[in-house]
Parts: C-alpha cells; structure tokens; sequence
C-alpha cells in the first residue's frame, strides 16, 4: 500500500509543520509533555495506590447504598450493586496499564527486530516478505482482530491484549524501518563493518540506540491506541471479564442507568479520556524532545 | 499502467492471504466446530451428525476451497448454528453499515475541512490554539462515550430523537434520519477531531510553499491566497486520510451499532461472537477486511488521480 502515512502512527500528531517562531512552539512543546505526563502520571498512581489502598473493599457491595450520588463516604457514587464507583476506577486503572503494556511490549519485540531486519538486509526478497506481511496485518484493525480472537479463544484480558499487540506490530515494524534505512548510509555504520562487526552487533550497538526515540513515541502513541481499543472490546463485553473492574465494561453497565445516575458513565467515561489523551499528548511531546531536528512541529 | 496493474494484483494477493488468514484463526479454536455448535450436553452421534451435514469432516484444504468458491458466487454458507443462510445476513446488515460509515465520514469532513482551515489560519492566536486543543482532547474521546453523552443530551434529556432502533427508508424518511442522527454524529465528531488535525497540518505545509509566498506578496490575503492556489493541494493528504479513517470508521461503527442497537455489520458480529457461531464470524471479518482493502485500493488510485506528480512517475 502506498498510503504514505498509517492512521495508527500518526494519528495523534498529522503531518509535520514548519515555519513558526521557535521560542513559542518550544513553550508549547513543554506545555504539551508536561500535560501528558500529570494525566498518565494520574492514572498510574491511582493502579498503584489501589494495590495498597482503596476506599472501599471491591468486591464487598454496600446493599443499603445502591446507586448513591456523591457524598463525602463515596465520592464519585456508587453503581446499581451499591459498590463505591471510585475503588472501581482506581482497579479500573490497573487492567488499562496492563493491556497498555503488554500490547505495546508484544508489537514492540516482535515489530522492532523485523523492522530493523527489513532496513538492514540486502536480500529485497526478504525486506520486501517483511513489508507485505505487514501490508496484510494492517488489513486487520486492532478493534476487529480482538473481537476475532475472542471469538476464537474466548472473551478475555489475554486474547484482548495479544490480538491489540499483533495488531500494533505493523506500527513499529515501519516506525523500525525507516528508522534504520535513515541511518544505513551513516559513517558509524561503515566503520563498524569495517571492523567486522557482525550484522546482528551492529543492529544492537548501532541501529537500535539511534532510533530508540522513534520508537519510545509510537509506543505512547500505541498505548494510547491500545487503551481505546481495551475500552471498546469491554464495552462490547468480549473484554475484560467481570468481576474483574475495566473501564469499558463499566461504561456498558452504565447505559442501564443513563437517566437516573448520568455519573455512572461520566466517571469512566472522563478516565479513558484522560488516559488516552495523557498518552497522545505524551507521544507528542517526547517526539520533540528527542529529536531537536523536528522542533517547531506541532 | 504497469504500476495499475502491479496494484491491482498485490489487491488480490492480499485479498487471499486475509481469506487464508481468517480461515487459518477459525481453525485453531480449542475443541472442534461441530462440538460447539452442538452443545454442551451433546452425544457424540450429534456431533458427528453435524460434522457430516456440514462437509466438517472432509479435510481443511478442501472446506477452505469450498469456502473461498462459495464466496467467490456469492454463498458465505449455512450456520452450523442456526441452520440459516449467512448471506441474507450479510446482505441486510452490510447496508445498514455502510449508511452509518458514509454519512458520518460526509459530516466529519464537513466539520474538519473548515476548523482545520481556520486553525491553521489563526496559528499563534489564542482561538486557533483553542481550536487545536479542542481537537487534541475530540481524538482521546471514545466514539461509544460520544455516543452516551449524546443520548443523554439529545434523547434522554430533550427528547429530540430516540436513544436507539433503525427504520429502513422506505419506511418513513424522517424516521429512517432521525434515528440515524446520533450514530452518525456519535462516530462523525470524534472522527472530525482526528480529522482537523490532519487538515491542519496540510494547510500548513501548504501556506509556506513558494507559490502562496508569490501570491502573498502579490497583495492577496493568507486566506485568499489559500482559497485559489492551496486547498487543492491539501486536499491530498486529507483524502487519503479520510480514506484510511473510513476503515477505522468501519471497525468505530461495531461499537456504535451496538450503543444504539442498530441491525449493523457490527452487531451481527457481535451476536455471532457471543453465540459462537463461528462460520458466520468468519464470513462477516472477512467482508469487513475486504472492506478495507478495498478502500485502501481505491484510496490509492484516487491519490494517483488527484497529485500529477505521481500520476507521472508511475
């Protein structure tokens, strides 16, 4: 396919922009890294402090307190079984890191090395097998390759988060590639040949250091991906199984209720938003720190 | 030509590796077809019955060749579940889909082309930073939670149009649009954040080309300038955009269908999902599939089309 830009890796950020004065687009750049960090930043401590606190136990319903609004006992209300709606969110948090993770760490293992193997190899055949296999992967969006595999493996965080990393495997194989083809031609590459370093030595003390910063800003930008389409298979119900606490189901469970308790769908609702907005933003940020060349995009 | 050509069959190979692939994924289910549709408490006579009924204990390759000849005519099969045809199915839902990904990818272009314009134009300024800020936070904003605000809003709280349901057009035109309203605007506002981005983007990229300086300094406005000589060419990278987006529009609207309880693609596959009725599964991902592959391929030649440059070298 010749569609010069895949909507997954620059989703969040479009075409690059140049002629703007550098002091403002610095201030920006700054503005929109440290957004991204506080917003994540949010999410990770509420996983965290759920490991250690809650307000209240999860899975212990107060039968008396059904569908509360705020109060100062449950702060976002509680859902239709009288469970306290912020323990949820904040367990909520944790499977959303999780299946960032794992679906980022999956596309990342297996869509750097084939990516860099792509734009090393001299072998066309071989590139050229790598790039078509990722041609027909991209055929197959994360959202539809989950519903597949939980129809075939069943409903689940694990086929969940193995089909959203094979789907975010073409991402990081190009992101790899054109990485690497960049810097073949540098005068580093040509000296450590002549040293005789083997082409695998040369991938991990040359290529993989140098394109790292690419790397790590798809990496944000598929999390953020991968927490929307986490959000959405749960939604459906062929996520994230109860009793187990996600975000999309909670959202599902909401819909009875959209009448009378409207915060039911606001709270986790309002998360997914900042955890995917906290990522984009993070992508974009960290995209302009690491490489100085490309300051002055937005 | 040559290039066409060597397009259109890397489309066909693509096609049939995905019709490979999707066969291949059915295959690998713990526990066999035939004992799932049968049921838990089925004997084995049952199973094999049903084995026998649906050619399942032939071997793969000739199930896969019957399945791929069978789609090529127009014949997805017969459910092991429910004993019905899956193409009637197919071709019921498939309408319904195709409504909801056009309309709403008319109206997010409608949306975008204008906001990205004037984001662009306004640069620097604080309504053009409010603008792409609103955009930035419209892209982390899950179609299926615009849905629920939207029906809160609209349906629960105004009572405009109802929270959810399909009426065919031959039914009554105004039913039939004021039940499409929401999904439409649900998927519509999320895919014009993404985009007004893009637009923004081109814009900008093409109002520091030589050409629109030229015409700059000739005495036109940034905003003339760009109405005569520069929306042509950004409108090149946004239609390919938009063509890509249609697919993830396509995989939005399985969400959507089922918020608002739509007789979709989406909702079919859903059903088939939670019913294990894996034969239908199959048949609707691979016509999804199809679907963005042939978008992709459309989106390609119209790319061909629209920029000489490429139109030239190839």
């Amino acid at each position: 396919m010749t569609t010069p830009a895949p909507p997954d890796s620059t989703a969040s950020t479009g075409a690059p922009a140049a002629d703007v004065p550098r002091t403002r687009s610095g201030r920006a750049t700054e503005l929109t890294f440290v957004v991204g960090l506080v917003l994540v930043g949010i999410v990770v401590v509420l996983a965290l402090v759920s490991f250690v606190w809650t307000p209240h136990p999860p899975t212990q319903p107060d039968a008396a307190g059904r569908l509360e609004g705020m109060s100062a006992a449950h702060p976002f209300g509680t859902d239709r079984y009288g469970r306290d709606t912020l323990t949820w969110i904040m367990l909520g948090a944790r499977v959303t890191l999780l299946v960032g993770i794992v679906a980022v760490g999956i596309a990342m293992l297996i869509g750097v090395p084939l990516g860099v193997l792509a734009g090393m190899t001299r072998a066309r055949w071989l590139s050229g097998l790598i790039m078509r296999g990722n041609d027909l992967l991209l055929a197959f969006p994360a959202l539809l390759l989950a519903i597949v595999f939980s129809a075939v493996f069943g409903p689940g965080t694990g086929p969940a988060m193995a089909a959203l990393g094979i789907a975010a495997i073409p991402a990081f194989a190009r992101v790899a590639r054109s990485g690497t083809l960049q810097i073949m031609g540098r005068e580093y590459i040509a000296a450590a040949r002549t040293a005789n370093r083997t082409p695998l030595q040369i991938a991990i003390q040359h290529v993989v250091p140098n394109i790292a910063g690419l790397i790590i800003v798809q990496a944000s930008v598929t999390f953020a991906l991968s927490v929307l389409a986490e959000a959405g298979l749960s939604f459906l119900g062929l996520g994230t199984q109860p009793p187990t606490p996600s975000w999309g189901r909670m959202l599902q469970e909401s819909q009875q209720f959209l009448g009378s308790r409207p915060e039911l769908a606001i709270w986790p609702g309002l998360f997914i938003a900042i955890a995917v907005l906290g990522f984009n933003l993070l992508g974009d940020g960290l995209r302009d720190r690491l490489d100085p060349t490309l300051r002055g995009r937005s | 030509m040559r290039a066409l050509a060597s397009r259109l069959l890397q489309f066909v190979l693509t096609v049939w590796a995905a019709t490979v692939a999707v066969f291949a994924l059915m295959q690998i289910l713990p526990g066999n077809a035939a004992q799932v549709a049968a049921g838990m408490s089925a004997t084995a006579e049952d199973v094999a019955r049903i084995e026998q009924e649906f050619g399942l204990d032939r071997p793969l390759i000739v199930q896969y060749g019957d399945w791929v000849t069978g789609m090529l005519q127009g014949d997805f099969g017969t459910s092991y579940v429910t004993d019905a045809p899956i193409t009637p199915l197919v071709l019921n839902s498939i309408q319904v889909t195709l409504i909801l990904v056009v309309s709403a990818m008319v109206l997010a272009l409608l949306i975008a082309v204008p906001l990205g314009t004037l984001a662009a134009l306004l640069r620097g300024r604080s309504l053009g930073a409010v603008l792409s800020g609103l955009s930035q936070v419209g892209v982390a904003v899950p179609n299926f939670l615009a849905a629920i605000l939207l029906v809160m809003v609209f349906s629960l709280g105004l009572g405009w149009f109802p929270s959810s349901g399909w009426q065919a057009p031959i039914f009554g035109i105004g039913g039939f649009l004021s039940h499409l309203i929401l999904p439409v605007f649900s998927l519509a506002l999320v895919q014009g954040a993404i985009l007004t981005r893009y637009v923004r983007s081109a814009v900008l990229e093409i109002m520091r080309e030589d050409y629109l300086r030229t015409a700059r300094a000739k005495g036109r406005t940034s905003a003339s300038a760009l109405a005569v000589h520069g929306l042509r060419n950004a409108a090149i990278p946004v239609v390919t955009v938009a063509g890509v987006q249609l697919a993830t529009l396509l995989i939005g609207a399985v969400v959507i269908e089922q918020v608002f309880v739509l007789p979709g693609m989406g909702s079919e596959l859903v059903r088939a999902v939670e019913n294990r009725d894996l034969l239908a599964v199959q048949a609707i991902v691979m016509v999804l599939v199809f679907l963005v592959l042939a978008l992709n391929l459309i989106i390609d030649l119209l790319y061909t089309l629209l920029d000489p440059r490429v139109r030239n070298a190839a």
